[in-house]
């Protein structure tokens, strides 16, 4: 909302600072978001009078003028333009001058002649001709404005207006209007707020001989109000209201149309005007449109209607889309003679679907979905027709015709200051808060606050709060800590198992990356995801931004591919990434989604491959103290390579998986083939976690150490070679280190030598070398048993 | 004998102070001092000493001796010193070499901003609050002060799963509060981050993804004073506490009143610039009393009890805090970006 100061004062006297007007406004709760004054860009510009003009003798279009400027002497300045006779009154930009968008001019030679200032067109001051219908486009503005040589043109155009651009919250349309603004600064700046009753001479006649209206869908038009006018002169408005419109950045047009976009910017109330004789029928109708009924809107675009949207119609066809626009079919044009004005009440819900389906939203449309007053209809209408006559424009027709489909009924609320003062923590008077609301046009009578008709945001004892609260002001009640019980802060146990894993992965050199949480089904194939793959069972956004963000994602793993594939084609050598990644599974009994949680890991470059990342993978489940912990190989998971993916489980329960990215999947993101890529469950992990530590006594004898080479399968997993190991070497084997896995002559092909550091030790002796001997002899043979394998 | 004494004593001495090596130092000893050395040759002799002389004689070979040993450790001693000097002087390197580098992986800027303000938050007798990303109308709009038909809920600003548009993504933390003040016992004192979601186009402002942080206070006596108090608290804990804020009027549909908190701008302190747009004041957060609909709605006695409530976008805040110029740096991850946090 803009909102000329010039304006501003008509109806409450105001004299301060912007700045000061400005910042008190936004402290009591109608925020500026900036302001600017009309003509700021022009400085040293005056009125000048041409006296004298010959042709310049070295070019064939220009002239050199004598100009009076009231400089005390004439100046000579050289003009291209054509439109420019002796006496004419031209703005006239003096050596030094500056215009909108940062020009200077300066006293310069021109073919030769020097020229003392430049002589202004409309655009050259940053107007046109919607500003000032009687000059011309492309030529020097020959001003009709009353005024002397040497006036300041900004005095002369009226510029020099400040407008100040507020942001009006959604729960204050009365604040979309001037008068509505002049209440709150009155309220404000503790000034008298003066709003003239418009007043109509009217000129005889009887409206309900030319007119009938009727409302069927009280629910959408609780009421209409509207007056006519006959004789209309199509004219220019007058300069004055011109301006007030451009201020508030509306177009003038001409004087009926200005006359609804004055009243508008001025009550809140939109306005429109039809063309009576494009009536059909001398009836107006509120109704639904029909199935099938069009209509081409003042913008010349054809509208398809449907029963959802209320309509303005005639006899038999629509004239306008109620609250949104009106229809070309009843236009204003230059031959009007008779017009009828209508101010209505619609309902905002409803103008806002339709505006929103037909894809216009307009200064209308924009009022009226906030909801409107519904008593603003009469002064609103009362007001176009005042116009009407100060401007005679017009003849209006007595009478009026308001149809009340609704009646509006008077809100109270208890005026209770205890508990507002509890609320706010102050201890503010009853005096005072009532003399806030008066100031504010509600009315108390005892302990019952009368609420206006255009606040239909006050309902309860804290709106009133509110109200008291800003003129007291927010910044003058003072701040407190909270009483009341001590509250214990904290993380909870699953919070506390993130921020531990963030620190892990982070210390492992690990960036934290955070990716949408919404993809697109094509990211499934691109995984390749296998076609009765659960994974593909989705929460879809039936309205999504495109086709690349309608899936809530049922895998992490294409958001982390994509982000190692951003870094590989902006030629980063390495990355070592985790996330912890949110997914979103459909749920069999529910709408809403099975959320879960996992700590993914995605690595390229510097050394990365299946065994790096799982000493990573392997440091986090140590960490989270995860129980039983197994990786067994995967070789149907098509993500990943078939030799190189496992399975990690605690127990039988599955928890994540990891391994290198297939390579077509590499390719299919345009990442390099030693991608490796790891998923763990964080809920699953948490719930597999084996006991708390304690602490076990430190070794008191000494430990023996051998090592073992074996020759075996080539497709045993070292897995079970250990855990043949681990049972067998009870009750001395400490640990067993694998510390060489090799194939290649001399061990025959199929074959493979795998090497381990056995330590033994006893918690109560030096072991014997007896001891030593059993233990290892039994571990052999063993391994030779269940496995085949042979000391090499 | 005597005179034979004095004299090996001069030469010993003499010698040890010509031994350059640890060796010659050794050959000293063993010439002196070792079972065929010169002055264990002399000791021998002692025997044939008369028993006034033997004493006498005994004592200054004794002192000789030690006198001797003294000399010779004290001689190894400073080789062995000279020699570590000198292996130290061979092994000097240049300090100036970079360190091996060890590369430690950093925190998303966002998360940082979140997990700063959670600790600050906790400082302060807060909890952590978490509630579902896809959610019911219900609770992110209806009990929440905003019912059908409000612009918030179209199809143009909400992600719907279904067709009456009753699922959605959640557009706001706010939900998390609904869920609290039905299931958790009074008083409370959360705060809640996380993901909402909004049909917004990506530029360098605006995502359809983002994040907030929102935060919930519901006691007896609760006060828009204690609001102010928690929020001037909390700023001054992250920014510092010579930090000027304001509050301005403001509307939410579930809180009432509703007020919007500005700080002074960190860059300018006021006196305008760049980042706060001239204003001098960066607008942070929205927050105001819980409207007792609200509260009635979730069945808390709005008599005994009252609330406040804030909330505010986290993505802005690391922006500001971090100097980002474009959100969308904050989801493309370039390990580029990554590492500078």
């Amino acid at each position: 909302m803009d909102l000329s100061r010039q304006w501003l004062n008509d109806y409450t006297a105001i004299d301060v600072s912007d700045k000061e007007f400005c910042d008190r406004m936004t402290m009591s709760g109608s925020k500026v978001e900036g302001v600017s004054v009309t003509g700021a860009g022009i400085e040293n510009v005056v009125a000048g009078r041409v006296t004298a003009m010959e042709r310049h003798p070295d070019s064939d279009h220009m002239f050199i003028c004598q100009v009076d400027a009231g400089t005390g002497r004439e100046l000579t300045i050289v003009t291209g333009a054509q439109n420019v006779s002796v006496n004419d009154m031209v703005p006239v930009a003096l050596d030094g001058a500056k215009l909108p968008g940062g020009i200077e001019i300066k006293t310069s030679k021109l073919r030769g002649v020097m020229s003392e200032g430049m002589l202004c067109s409309l655009a050259e001051l940053g107007l046109d001709t919607h500003d000032y219908p009687y000059a011309i486009e492309n030529g020097i503005f020959i001003m009709q404005e009353p005024c002397a040589p040497g006036d300041d043109i900004r005095s002369v155009l009226g510029l020099g207006d400040s407008v100040v651009e507020f942001e009006i919250t959604n729960n204050r349309p009365d604040c979309l209007s001037v008068i509505g603004l002049a209440r709150e600064a009155a309220a404000t700046f503790g000034t008298d707020l003066h709003i003239p009753q418009p007043q109509v001479k009217g000129s005889g006649d009887d409206i309900s001989k030319y007119l009938t209206i009727r409302i069927d869908e009280p629910a959408l038009c609780p009421r209409y109000t509207a007056r006519m006018v006959k004789n209309i002169k199509i004219e220019p408005s007058p300069a004055w209201l011109r301006r007030r419109l451009r201020a508030s950045g509306i177009r003038p047009i001409n004087n009926i149309v200005d006359i609804t976009n004055y009243v508008m910017q001025e009550y809140g109330q939109p306005m429109h005007a039809f063309d009576y004789s494009c009536v059909g029928g001398e009836q107006i109708i509120v109704r639904r449109a029909a199935a099938g009924e069009e209509l081409e809107t003042l913008d010349g675009n054809v509208r398809k209607l449907t029963p959802n949207m209320l309509i303005i119609a005639d006899e038999t066809k629509p004239i306008a889309v109620a609250g949104v626009m009106g229809g070309g079919n009843s236009e204003i044009v230059d031959g009007t003679r008779t017009i009828v004005f209508e101010s209505a009440n619609f309902n905002g819900t409803s103008v806002r679907k339709t505006a929103i389906a037909l894809g216009m939203r307009t200064d209308a449309s924009g009022k009226f979905e906030k909801g409107l007053d519904p008593e603003g209809t009469i002064p609103a209408v009362q007001r176009a027709c005042e116009l009407v006559e100060m401007l005679g424009c017009g003849e209006v027709i007595d009478g009026m015709i308001d149809v009340v489909a609704k009646p509006y009924e008077e809100k109270t609320v208890k005026l209770e200051p205890d508990k507002i003062n509890a609320l706010l923590g102050t201890d503010i008077d009853r005096e005072y808060m009532v003399k806030v609301l008066e100031k504010l046009d509600f009315t108390v009578t005892g302990d019952t606050i009368h609420v206006p008709s255009w606040r239909s945001d006050i309902e309860h004892y804290s709106d009133i709060a509110e109200e008291v609260a800003r003129f007291y002001g927010y910044d003058v009640v003072e701040s407190t800590m909270m009483r009341g019980r001590t509250a214990q802060g904290g993380w909870n146990e699953k919070q506390l198992t993130e921020n531990r894993l963030n620190a892990l992965c982070q210390a492992m050199g690990f960036n934290e990356i955070l990716t949408y949480s919404f993809g697109s089904k094509s990211a499934w194939d691109k995984i390749r995801l296998p076609a009765d793959s659960p994974l593909r069972q989705a929460l879809i956004i039936q309205n999504p931004l495109g086709e690349d963000r309608s899936v809530m994602r049922t895998t992490p793993m294409p958001s982390m591919l994509e982000v190692m594939a951003t870094n590989a084609a902006r030629r980063n050598p390495s990355v070592r990434l985790y996330e912890r990644a949110k997914v979103f599974h459909p749920l069999p009994d529910s709408p809403l989604a099975d959320e879960q949680m996992w700590l993914v890991l995605g690595e390229y470059g510097a050394g990365a491959d299946f065994f790096q990342l799982k000493g990573c993978v392997e440091a986090v489940l140590r960490d989270m103290r995860v129980a039983d912990v197994t990786f067994t190989a995967q070789r149907d998971d098509a993500a990943f390579h078939p030799g190189r993916c496992a399975c990690i489980a605690s127990g039988d329960k599955a928890i994540g998986v990891m391994g290198q990215v297939h390579p077509a999947v590499c390719d299919a993101y345009g990442l390099d083939h030693g991608s490796v890529y790891a998923q763990l469950d964080i809920a699953a992990m948490r719930a597999c976690q084996g006991p708390e530590r304690t602490f076990t006594a430190l070794p008191r004898f000494p430990a023996v150490s051998r090592d073992i080479a074996l020759v075996c399968a080539a497709d045993i997993p070292v897995a079970d070679l250990v855990a043949t190991i681990r049972a067998a070497g009870k009750p001395y084997l400490e640990k067993a280190e694998l510390f060489d896995v090799y194939t290649g002559d001399p061990i025959p092909a199929g074959s493979k030598s795998v090497a381990f550091s056995l330590t033994l030790r006893a918690p109560d002796q030096t072991l014997t070398e007896e001891h030593t001997a059993e233990t290892i002899g039994a571990i052999l043979s063993s391994l030779a048993a269940e496995h085949g394998a042979s000391i090499r | 004998m005597e005179q034979k004494l004095r004299q090996l004593r001069e030469q010993s001495l003499q010698d040890i102070r010509q031994a350059g090596a640890l060796e010659a130092l050794e050959a000293v000893r063993v010439k002196y001092l070792g079972k065929k050395g010169e002055l264990t040759a002399v000791l021998k002799q002692m025997g044939g000493l008369s028993a006034e002389e033997r004493p006498k004689m005994g004592q200054l070979a004794n002192s000789i001796r030690e006198e001797l040993s003294q000399a010779l450790d004290q001689a190894k001693a400073a080789l062995a010193e000279k020699a570590l000097e000198m292996k130290l002087a061979a092994e000097r390197e240049d300090v100036t070499i970079p360190g091996v580098p060890v590369s430690i992986g950093r925190p998303h800027p966002l998360n940082r901003v979140i997990q700063e303000f959670s600790e600050i938050a906790i400082g302060m007798g807060f909890t952590i609050a978490e509630g579902p990303e896809v959610e019911l109308a219900s609770y992110n709009f209806d009990k929440l002060n905003t019912a059908e038909g409000h612009p918030a809920r179209d199809r143009q600003d909400t992600f719907y799963f279904d067709d009456d548009d009753q699922v959605l993504l959640r557009t706001q933390t706010s939900p998390v509060q609904i869920h609290v003040m039905e299931t958790h016992p009074l008083p409370i004192r959360i705060i809640a981050p996380g993901r909402v979601y909004r049909k917004d186009e990506v530029d360098a402002t605006h995502s359809p993804m983002f994040h907030q942080i929102e935060g919930l206070v519901v006691d007896e006596g609760i006060t828009f004073g204690d609001l102010k108090g928690t929020l001037n608290e909390l700023v001054h804990r992250l920014y510092g506490s010579d930090l000027r804020t304001r509050f301005r009027p403001h509307h939410f549909p579930f809180t009432e009143p509703s007020c919007e908190m500005d700080v002074e701008c960190f860059k300018c302190h006021g006196a305008g610039c760049p980042v706060c747009k001239g204003e001098g004041w960066i607008e942070l957060l929205g927050g105001g009393m819980v409207h007792p609909k609200v509260l009635a709605g979730c069945g808390i006695d709005t008599e005994k009890y009252s609330g406040f409530a804030f909330g505010f976008g986290s993505d802005r805040l690391a922006m500001l805090r971090f100097n980002i110029s474009d959100l969308r740096l904050l989801f493309e991850n370039d390990v580029r970006f990554l590492e500078q946090f």
